[in-house]
């Protein structure tokens, strides 16, 4: 009996455990602020967007707390916006970037890991001169681009440039290097060809980088803005962060608790993305980093 | 019989070596290898048994779209700077330095530029102080922590346009901070936070600090795994405060971390252009002050009726060049760090 309970001491560490009860205080105190200062804007966001039309949002009336919490702001995002346009170009961008830059990054990276070919080191320079260029920097050129390719007011306009970063590519030849090179010796001798110890060998050791890859290109697809605002024009061709913004610019004319729904529908994908992968992710992170 | 393959060959120089111990070959043998016939040099079972062609076909994609969008583009820029392209087609004439000439007298080239320097040299030093100390606070392993480290992530995870509208609405004249200032007697009347335009540049440091927080901290807690814990015993044993023992033990142990971000957070600084599009408007501040290169970019080089892509490439060599002479110096400063 004193054995169970000790054991269960033992597992189950108590709060003093964590150090000294003042300093402990201050910790969460700490966090608490830390807590308010970055989440709380979205929060209020969040909060903003179930109010019912006769609350004020902001201005000496307003209430933190919706008085008649009320989804009906969402109803009217969809009713008076092209919301489900908007999300639907955001996501053939981003299905498009996220596959691309997977089979593309995946391959290129297995075979930069790879010694014993030529024209290794010629590939491994052009990749890394590729990225020594700010976006910012070549996107008047880009767009040049894109115009002679016909594909201004194009979504594949948007997704050509991002069709696979060299920095993916990095990414995941350090992560097929980490394999050991005895279980493919072992894989050779069983008869295993080359596709095959690829995609039953090396894909699922390489799990955590390409995690990184697939929610990294997620996120930047689904949130980048200045690109798909210099190539997109009009209306029906709109990703989501762009109508978004351009609620705002003309939000006079816009119930406010509207604009706030349709941000918290932007965030919804990538928070529910991150919220599955959060194990895997940090791992990832951490292991791509000692990596490269 | 299966002996070349279960010990292949090593080669010295690749980073495959691992498994095969022993003494890296001569270089009269490496150089042997290299002339004379028989596998490839740097061949091991696998490369015997693959086409020539098939590296090229598996890495063709990624090289493709380096050149295609990441070398050409840039060199197409530096040509197109000497020309008077439009942004959305005609005929192209050479035009010399004029546009460089134009550039240097521009008052509105200078006040971006000065934007944009201002932005790193104010951005830089927060970013990489404040996410450390984020890191430090949640390193420990306490109940909840967990909670925490994924609450502060989350800024990073919303697009700069939704987190754009959400300050906007919490710095606007009659927004929360304005509101509970006036409530708290701290202020009378609003502060222009989204009409000053020094007041739009400063805030939107803040969006983009606030934004970055999260990224930077899951980075720093990578490194903080690498300091030995032992130096914070033996320190806190001798009497040293969490203070002393945050300068004396973390950051030293850390420097390297410290040095990426800051180059990081410059490079990132000269690119801002979504925190002042969305607080200063798409004009970019009350007439255009707030302007950054990135945004100075596009409004002279790519507008559709008055845009002139030959000085907006010339415009984004100077913005290159910038970011070069940041990396450069901060790699110098790096050097000089570990000598």
């Amino acid at each position: 009996m004193t054995m169970a309970v000790e054991k269960r001491r033992r597992l189950m560490p108590r709060w003093r455990d964590y150090g000294r009860p003042r300093e402990l205080v201050v910790r969460y105190l700490l966090l608490f602020l830390v807590l308010g200062l970055t989440i709380g804007p979205l929060l209020w966001q969040l909060l903003a967007s179930l109010k019912s039309t006769g609350e004020d949002v902001f201005g000496a009336n307003a209430s933190l707390l919706p008085q008649h919490p009320t989804l009906r702001a969402y109803r009217t995002v969809f009713d008076q916006v092209p919301v489900a346009t908007y999300i639907r170009n955001s996501l053939i961008v981003v299905t498009l970037s996220v596959t691309s830059q997977l089979v593309f990054s995946t391959t290129a990276g297995y075979m930069l890991s790879k010694p014993g070919w030529k024209g290794r080191r010629a590939v491994w320079v052009v990749l890394i001169a590729s990225m020594m260029f700010p976006f910012e920097s070549i996107m008047v050129s880009l767009f040049l681009s894109i115009r002679d390719l016909g594909l201004v007011d194009n979504l594949a306009g948007v997704w050509l440039p991002g069709f696979v970063g060299a920095i993916n590519v990095l990414l995941m030849r350090g992560a097929f290097l980490a394999v050991p090179r005895e279980i493919e010796d072992s894989a050779m001798l069983d008869g295993a060809n080359e596709w095959q110890r690829f995609r039953y060998l090396y894909l699922p050791s390489a799990w955590g980088a390409i995690l990184v890859v697939v929610i990294n290109t997620f996120i930047s697809a689904w949130d980048d803005f200045l690109w798909p605002l210099i190539v997109l024009r009009s209306e029906s061709n709109m990703t989501l962060t762009l109508g978004l913004s351009r609620l705002q610019s003309s939000s006079f004319g816009y119930d406010q608790r509207m604009v706030m729904a349709g941000s918290v529908i932007s965030v919804i994908p990538v928070l529910v993305l991150f919220v599955i992968t959060q194990r895997w992710f940090y791992r990832g992170v951490s292991s791509g980093a000692v990596k490269l | 019989m299966t002996t070349q393959i279960t010990h292949p060959v090593s080669v010295p120089g690749t980073e495959r070596t691992g498994s095969v111990p022993g003494p890296a070959p001569s270089r009269v043998r490496r150089l042997a290898r290299a002339v004379l016939p028989g596998p490839a040099p740097g061949a091991n079972g696998a490369a015997m048994y693959r086409r020539w062609w098939l590296p090229w076909l598996w890495t063709a994609p990624a090289i493709g779209c380096a050149v295609v969008f990441g070398v050409f583009p840039f060199l197409n820029t530096v040509l197109l700077s000497f020309t008077d392209a439009k942004p959305l087609g005609g005929a192209a004439s050479f035009v010399g330095l004029e546009n460089y000439t134009r550039m240097l007298d521009d008052s509105d080239f200078w006040l971006a530029t000065r934007n944009s320097i201002l932005y790193a040299l104010i951005v830089v030093p927060l970013m990489v102080l404040l996410p450390l100390l984020l890191a430090v606070l949640v390193e420990k392993n306490l109940p909840g922590i967990g909670f925490f480290r994924s609450a502060f992530y989350t800024p990073v995870l919303a697009s700069s346009v939704v987190v754009g509208l959400s300050w906007q609405w919490l710095l606007a004249d009659d927004g929360l901070v304005n509101t509970w200032l006036e409530k708290a007697h701290l202020i009378r009347g609003a502060i222009p936070f989204l009409s000053d335009s020094w007041l739009i540049l400063l805030s939107a440091m803040g969006l983009t600090l606030w934004k970055g927080l999260g990224w930077y901290m899951v980075f720093y807690l990578a490194a903080l795994g690498n300091v030995p814990k032992e130096l914070h015993e033996a320190a806190s044993m001798d009497g040293a405060g969490a203070a002393r023992r945050f300068w004396h033990i973390t950051v030293p142990g850390v420097r390297q971390a410290m040095m990426l971000v800051g180059t990081l957070t410059g490079i990132g600084s000269l690119r801002v252009f979504t925190e002042i599009y969305m607080l200063g408007s798409s004009t970019g501040g009350p007439g255009g002050a707030d302007r950054t290169l990135p945004f100075y970019i596009r409004d002279v080089g790519l507008d559709p009726i008055t845009g002139n892509a030959g000085y907006g490439s010339a415009v984004s060599v100077a913005l290159f060049l910038l970011t070069l002479g940041l990396t450069l110096l901060a790699q110098r400063l790096t050097k000089e760090d570990e000598a």
